[in-house]
């Protein structure tokens, strides 16, 4: 029987789905919409200006891509290929501008894609550092939000007043304290929460106003403790490889058929900054970068000295009681394969069970990774 | 520095090159026996003058990796790098570096490459640093990463002492402090800031030959092929960057081609047709490739690579300013990676400009199935090229040391195809 409070909650989770799962960016949306490419986007300046943060993950599994065949390689992470599609069939004209970032080569690239072919959209590139260990980054990275907040400023017309980023932290900061609760709570209690559950849930704010998100995430952490869960005997796992280009739905739902995935750097940039943002007094932009720098979470497209990947990995096991690891990569994605690598050898010495798994956001066949999946979690449950 | 003598009995610039070279990776062999630091770094952003400064040998794995591409041993290494788990996606330069890694570092040249001592990974090719992750774990050598900002979008002009150069150069020149402070304490000797402007004097020497040089090639008929000689010019230049030996060897080589400019030698018997080519060439296939255009009476006369690969600094006539050395190489390495190294995302523009000083028939795109750096967006690219400036273009694919992609008949092909549309244009123009 289905109690009201399942009901509820799956209202929730199904407009979560709904939006979570959306790629068009109306021309008409007001206020405007400010696209991003992965991995994380200071959102609250955009915020701030009045205008729309829309995160971008690419077309998924149900875009097929014909028209940006022609504009870029085919040894190019689907993400890419996927979104050039999205611009170029019309998906993402509603965009005032896209912004995307060093976090690899090819991501890089998209800012000239979308400068050739879309000239009447803001087209750069954040130029978020690649040190962070240095006493002068958080200088650099304030320097390069300021620029952010003059570019946006010329973008709506009007200066972007600290008043109103100081605003747009206290929203953002409540919002990420919920998202880390959401963590909390499938991790501690996994039955409780699923991961795609909880993906959908974050997902669905790259396509809202945050303060709506915020409504959203209070329903579900309000329902959440009110849930009737049957205790299931699964292994717990760690899920890593989501941090720019998405797995398909399809892909996380085979995983928890026969694990709990009780920690991942899904949607990672959503939760890049660790702890709240000073909202009350000094500068917020300095603010902001600063715990860019110090409080932030990391991934395969990040050097940081101080939080070496492999550690990185073992501290997620440890905090999350997982006993294993599965260690994904996108297809063409170089950092991603690299660090899979790394991590593989790590486990190996480790003796942490693992399972490596390759995906592409457009794949829609699960057969094969169902079985790999299933001996994997069957080989933790009898070992 | 140097251990051997390269000054005697250098006749010409392809022998001197060639001598500079054996010396480089001679050096590099004995480096550690005599207590000489060593220095990984790359062809963009590697701040070798600070390097020089303290006096590190310089080891390029990118060059180690192209030299086991020309000399036949890159499918071995490939080989052993995909054994050991990695991908075939991954930059075929990165697996022929591991491949040595596993071969006990003893290079083709039959060198055996030393350790790090320190991995300099700047930020304008992302797979750099992902690379020196791999050192890290290797030979345990924390990287040093340096962020280079980088153009931030098409039109964008960062003039020289703007605000937003100065910040940016401002954020360059702390982590220079930073690496300062690294080298010290690695080498136990104390930063000298004139012999960083001594340093600095010889590569603003070795950059306005180097401009000239490039130049040289807008003449008709082009005296060298840029992605054939120019190669071999660029390579010299890396691995000498700022020393007294590598000024002797581009005055020598400046003198060489400015006499062949003057004599009216081509490179090309009856050149016919001057291209430009923008990408990095396939090593292992380098020769066959010219070949195939030369063959055709096609020169490249000019290529981006010959900017990017060569510290980009020729991309706006940058020189230090060497009574304020550190200040200076920041501001520069900041304008030269904005103009020069990191303008493979925004390259239109600056190709068009070549095609006209160059006065060149058509570009070629060399896309890399390895290297997203130089090839992710080339077809957009060329389809924006062809479409506005109604310039020729011609794509073609294979890699950079992997010869699993070179398909030879399927490439000439289509450089057959290419000239038979510049000679119908050239039919039509009465040429």
């Amino acid at each position: 029987m289905i109690t009201n409070t399942e009901a509820s909650l799956m209202e929730v989770l199904e407009h979560c789905l709904e939006l979570a799962m959306r790629t068009r960016v109306p021309e008409n949306e007001q206020p405007g919409v400010i696209g991003y490419f992965p991995v994380y986007f200071p959102e609250e300046i955009v915020h701030a200006a009045g205008l729309r943060p829309n995160a971008i993950f690419g077309g998924g599994n149900k875009l097929e891509v014909r028209l940006a065949d022609a504009r870029i390689g085919s040894f190019v992470c689907s993400i890419c290929r996927s979104t050039t599609e999205q611009g170029l069939d019309g998906t993402l004209r509603g965009l005032k501008g896209f912004f995307t970032q060093p976090i690899c080569d090819a991501a890089k690239h998209m800012a000239g894609i979308w400068g050739r072919n879309f000239p009447t959209q803001l087209s750069q590139i954040l130029a978020l550092p690649q040190n962070i260990n240095s006493t002068a980054s958080v200088q650099y990275v304030y320097d390069e939000y300021q620029r952010l907040r003059s570019v946006l400023a010329d973008q709506v017309g009007h200066e972007i007043i600290d008043d109103s980023i100081r605003a747009s932290l206290r929203i953002y900061n409540e919002n990420r304290r919920m998202q880390r609760e959401l963590y909390r709570i499938k991790c501690d209690d996994p039955a409780r929460l699923s991961t795609i559950e909880t993906y959908l849930l974050i997902r669905a704010g790259t396509r809202i106003r945050r303060e709506e998100h915020n409504v959203l995430l209070q329903d579900a952490l309000r329902l959440l403790p009110q849930r009737r869960v049957r205790p299931r005997d699964k292994p717990r796992v760690v899920f890593l490889g989501g941090f720019c280009e998405q797995p398909p739905l399809e892909m996380i739902e085979t995983i928890e058929d026969v694990c709990f995935i009780v920690d991942d750097d899904l949607l990672i940039g959503q939760r890049w900054i660790t702890g709240d943002i000073p909202s009350e007094e000094g500068d917020p932009v300095w603010a902001l970068a600063e715990s860019y720098v110090e409080h932030s979470a990391s991934s395969p497209v990040q050097y940081n000295a101080r939080k070496p990947k492999e550690e990185e990995l073992m501290r997620m096991l440890r905090e999350a009681r997982a006993e294993a690891a599965i260690i994904t990569a996108a297809k063409f994605c170089e950092p991603g394969l690299d660090d899979q690598l790394a991590l593989s050898h790590k486990l190996d010495a480790e003796k942490v069970p693992y399972l490596v798994l390759e995906f592409e956001e457009k794949m829609t066949s699960f057969e094969q990774m169902s079985m790999q999946v299933e001996t994997f979690a069957e080989s933790l449950l009898f070992h | 520095m140097s251990i051997i003598n390269t000054k005697k009995e250098v006749q010409d610039a392809r022998t001197m090159g060639q001598r500079l070279v054996n010396q480089w990776l001679a050096n590099l062999g004995t480096a550690h026996e005599r207590g000489q630091p060593v220095a990984y770094v790359f062809v963009m952003g590697n701040a070798i003058e600070i390097l020089r400064t303290f006096g590190f040998e310089m080891a390029f794995p990118e060059i180690n990796s192209l030299q086991s591409g020309v000399r036949k041993s890159a499918p071995d290494f490939i080989s052993k790098a995909e054994d050991f788990g990695f991908s075939p996606d991954v930059c075929s330069y990165v697996k022929a570096d591991v491949g040595l890694m596993l071969s006990n570092m003893m290079h083709p040249s039959g060198i055996q490459m030393p350790k790090p001592d320190i991995a300099i990974a700047s930020s304008l090719c992302n797979v750099y640093i992902k690379w020196a992750e791999i050192w890290e774990r290797r030979f345990n050598t924390p990287a040093f990463v340096l962020d280079i900002p980088g153009k931030r979008f098409a039109a964008w002009k960062s003039a020289a002492g703007s605000p937003q150069h100065l910040s940016d150069a401002r954020w360059v020149e702390g982590q220079f402090r930073d690496l300062i402070a690294r080298c010290e304490q690695i080498t136990g000797k104390k930063f000298d800031m004139d012999r960083l402007a001594e340093v600095e004097e010889n590569v603003n020497e070795m950059i306005r030959l180097w401009v000239d040089i490039l130049a040289f090639n807008q003449n008709r008929p082009a005296p060298y092929n840029s992605m054939l000689d120019g190669l071999t010019y660029m390579g010299v230049l890396n691995a000498w960057r700022g020393t007294s030996e590598g000024v002797e060897y581009m005055r020598l080589l400046h003198d060489e081609v400015a006499g062949k400019v003057a004599r009216g030698e081509g490179r090309v018997p009856d050149e016919r047709f001057r291209l430009v080519f923008s990408g990095t060439p396939c090593y292992v296939n380098m020769r066959r490739m010219i070949e195939l255009f030369e063959s055709h009476g096609g020169v490249f006369a000019a290529s981006d690579y010959l900017t990017y690969a060569a510290g980009g600094l020729d991309s706006a006539g940058l020189f230090y300013d060497t009574s304020r050395p550190l200040e200076s190489l920041a501001e520069v390495t900041t304008l030269a990676s904005q103009m020069g190294l990191s303008n493979h995302f925004f390259s239109h523009h600056a190709l068009a400009q070549q095609m006209k000083d160059f006065a060149a028939d058509g570009i070629v795109y060399h896309g890399i199935k390895s290297c997203r750096t130089v090839a992710t967006s080339m077809a957009d690219n060329r389809e924006y090229v062809t479409t506005r400036h109604g310039m020729p273009t011609l794509y073609i694919e294979s890699d950079l040391i992997d010869p699993r992609y070179w398909s030879d008949a399927q490439i000439k092909n289509r450089v057959d195809a290419f000239f038979e549309v510049l000679e119908q244009r050239a039919r039509l123009e009465g040429r």
